[in-house]
């Protein structure tokens, strides 16, 4: 655990994640009042690298949830490994036994997913559980997961209640795609993922990205930057400006210059109406402002 | 640090009263977070409040601007007239309810993508009383006839069709439930004798509605604003609903209290431009832009209420009804001049946006939106059903 917001920063600096110092707080917050911690923000932000950044940084185990419509019980918490069941009553009919219930429905027939794993879990220090793209989820698990998160406990019919004996530390992302419900919400620690600035944005890439020449670094991210400011449906978000980069340094690019841009401009921005508006003329002139600030 | 604490307290008062919803739990958590991150910096406490107290992306503005006015030296000026002066910043800028201008109409008519002057609705009378409330135009009723026709649409709006989730319950087909076809196996030595089986769970499909309030729209956008209250209200489906004129606005949460009079107030306080002209494209624009992930995520089906008087560009307004079209599941656009006979819609914005809907259907009366409600309750499936056009004539046979 971190004695301070500054040591989980140096910490996530180590893991190369470069934090804004409000996301450091909540998530030191989190950590100390043992709160999940609920990250929104535009896709590609880095919402989901905090869970994993963290997970390292505090050397335990990653549990991911990741969230679609229709998920349910069966899926997030426990499963009925049925074909070893239904081989186990075929082998003990061989035999001439009768199956016993108590038999079929013990632990050696049941399958953990990701929620009943993390309150189980029984490492030296508890493990960060990741609830990825809550938003995609339907209201029904919504409701469930509020009630997963009030208590840490599960039950199981056949079992009994099952209970944390360590809160796993648990981080809920959201893309918006859907409002997620208030009360879920209230009970988080809430923080909004903005994108980085300029100076953070380039810390990233040259964090992540060490071959990549600084000159490069610096032209793509202030493109990217300016092109943020643009009315497009999907902005860029740092994963892209990070695959930008990998990609222009696979190309042995140097710099920017007009040509690779309108030819690479596909990997940041991911629709088609907002790639016709921007090739072009629209993409030299920010090229043409790029160029002459660095 | 009981100075803090009362400190603490009255702030997160001031934050309620500004309509910031904080619950007295997270009071407490935010006292033991000052003891973890410590008073050093101002920025730290900032956040460590605003994780805490905020979890709605659109008040962070209002909780910064909070803050810095609660928590300054003193000596810069007294805090307590800053934060009346906040509330009342809030207050002014809430404009007032104004009833539809005559300047703001007749400059709509004026613009240039409306050539033709608008088709004069013509009310079609019918033997019986009750049938001539049934097929009176909204715009042409008293007062009281239209008090009653709201009552009546409260109470019988119907939902659209369900659509199936990806969410299972015991039913006939087509999926086997496994755990339960084992557990009844139990019963007869572990011998299967019959499946369980599994269904897809259908849910009412989500309605978006997107109002024009415009001059010559208000009265129709009203009686439709509370159809769709109607909806909200028994959990029907759920409902997101937009007005625009000049502008667009988000009335989802005014929709949702418990009294629809006071729902529509709340409405018309909250919207800035009540029966102003009107800029379609630049409102499909706005909704595409700033709304569409959020709200067509479930591809719920949309509907537009508006005559198509369009001020702005009206091939802005067929971009952006291309778009909207490509992601809901069925564009709907109700037109109350549709419900006058010898209506084309010649406006240049009704002809550009007519090209990417799916339903073009009239409004004006109780009798259409009888068969507005018939009709979305028949949807089924995708959109090829009724794809084409319909044919204008038709729809007044």
């Amino acid at each position: 655990m971190f004695e301070s917001i500054d040591a989980l920063e140096r910490a996530f600096r180590d893991e190369l994640y470069v934090a804004e110092r409000g996301l450091s707080t909540s998530t030191f917050l989190a950590l100390k009042l043992g709160r999940p911690l609920f990250l929104e923000g535009e896709a590609g932000v880095g919402k989901t690298e905090v869970a994993k950044v963290l997970a390292r940084a505090l050397r335990t185990e990653l549990i991911r949830l990741q969230c679609y419509e229709g998920l349910d019980v069966h899926q997030a918490v426990y499963e009925w490994n049925y074909s070893r069941q239904m081989l186990h009553v075929r082998l003990l009919e061989a035999r001439g036994d009768a199956p016993k219930e108590a038999d079929l429905f013990g632990p050696d027939f049941l399958l953990e997913r990701p929620l009943l794993r993390a309150i189980r879990a029984r490492g030296p220090a508890p493990p960060v559980l990741l609830v990825d793209e809550v938003d995609r989820s339907d209201e029904e698990f919504e409701a469930f997961l509020l009630e997963v998160l009030s208590d840490f406990q599960v039950t199981i019919p056949e079992i009994g209640t099952v209970r944390a004996e360590r809160p796993p530390v648990v981080v809920v992302t959201s893309n918006r795609t859907r409002d997620v419900h208030d009360a879920l919400k209230r009970r988080c620690l809430y923080h909004w993922i903005d994108y980085p600035s300029l100076e953070s944005e380039l810390a990233i890439v040259m964090a992540k990205l060490p071959d990549a020449p600084e000159r490069l670094a610096r032209q793509v991210t202030a493109f990217v930057q300016e092109l943020r400011r643009a009315e497009l449906y999907k902005r860029p978000g740092v994963a892209e400006t990070l695959d930008w980069a990998a990609a222009l340094l696979a190309l042995d690019r140097r710099a920017l210059d007009a040509t690779v841009v309108d030819e690479t401009l596909g990997v940041i921005l991911k629709y088609q109406d907002d790639l016709q508006r921007v090739r072009g003329p629209f993409a030299r002139a920010i090229h043409d402002r790029v160029q002459a600030a660095t | 640090m009981t100075d803090l604490a009362s400190n603490l307290l009255l702030f997160g008062r001031v934050l309620r009263g500004l309509g910031l919803d904080v619950s007295p739990g997270r009071m407490r958590d935010l006292v033991v977070a000052v003891g973890h991150v410590g008073l050093a910096r101002r920025a730290d406490f900032r956040d460590a409040a605003r994780c805490l107290l905020v979890h709605r992306h659109e008040d962070v503005p209002l909780f910064e601007a909070a803050f810095e006015a609660f928590w300054r030296k003193p000596a810069e000026g007294s805090t307590h007239l800053d934060l009346s002066a906040l509330g009342e910043k809030r207050r002014f800028r809430r404009p007032r309810f104004a009833a539809p201008s005559a300047s703001a109409t007749a400059s709509a008519d004026e613009g240039p993508s409306s050539p033709s002057p608008a088709p004069v609705l013509v009310p079609v009378l019918s033997p019986s009383a009750q049938e001539v409330l049934r097929h009176k135009d909204f715009a042409e009723m008293s007062a009281e006839e239209l008090a009653e026709v709201q009552a009546f649409v409260r109470k019988a709006a119907q939902g659209a069709d369900a659509y199936p989730t990806r969410r299972r319950r015991p039913g006939r087909r087509p999926f086997i439930d496994v755990r339960r076809t084992l557990r009844r196996s139990q019963r007869h030595g572990g011998e299967v004798l019959t499946w369980a089986r599994l269904e897809r769970r259908k849910k009412p499909r989500p309605l978006v509605v997107l109002a024009d309030i415009s001059g010559s729209m208000e009265r129709y956008t009203r009686v439709l604003l509370l159809f769709m209250y109607g909806l909200a209200e028994r959990g029907a489906a759920p409902v997101e609903a937009f007005v625009f004129g000049t502008r667009l606005t988000r009335i989802t949460r005014q929709l949702r209290g418990r009294d629809p009079e006071r729902a529509l107030r709340d409405v018309s306080h909250a919207v800035p431009d009540w029966s102003g002209g009107t800029r379609i494209g630049e409102s499909f624009h706005a909704f595409n832009f700033d709304w569409g992930r959020r709200v067509l995520g479930r591809r719920p089906l949309v509907l537009v209420v508006s005559d198509g008087w369009e001020r702005g560009d009206p091939s802005l307004l067929a971009e952006e009804a291309a778009r909207l079209r490509r992601s809901c599941h069925r564009l709907v656009w109700l037109n109350p001049l549709l419900g006058a006979p010898d209506y084309e819609p010649l406006a240049q914005g009704m002809k550009a946006a007519l090209r990417h809907v799916d339903d073009f259907r009239p409004v004006h009366n109780l009798a259409s939106l009888e068969d507005l409600g018939r009709h979305l309750a028949t949807l089924r499936g995708g959109r090829a059903s009724s794809r084409p056009l319909p044919s204008l004539r038709s729809l007044h046979a």
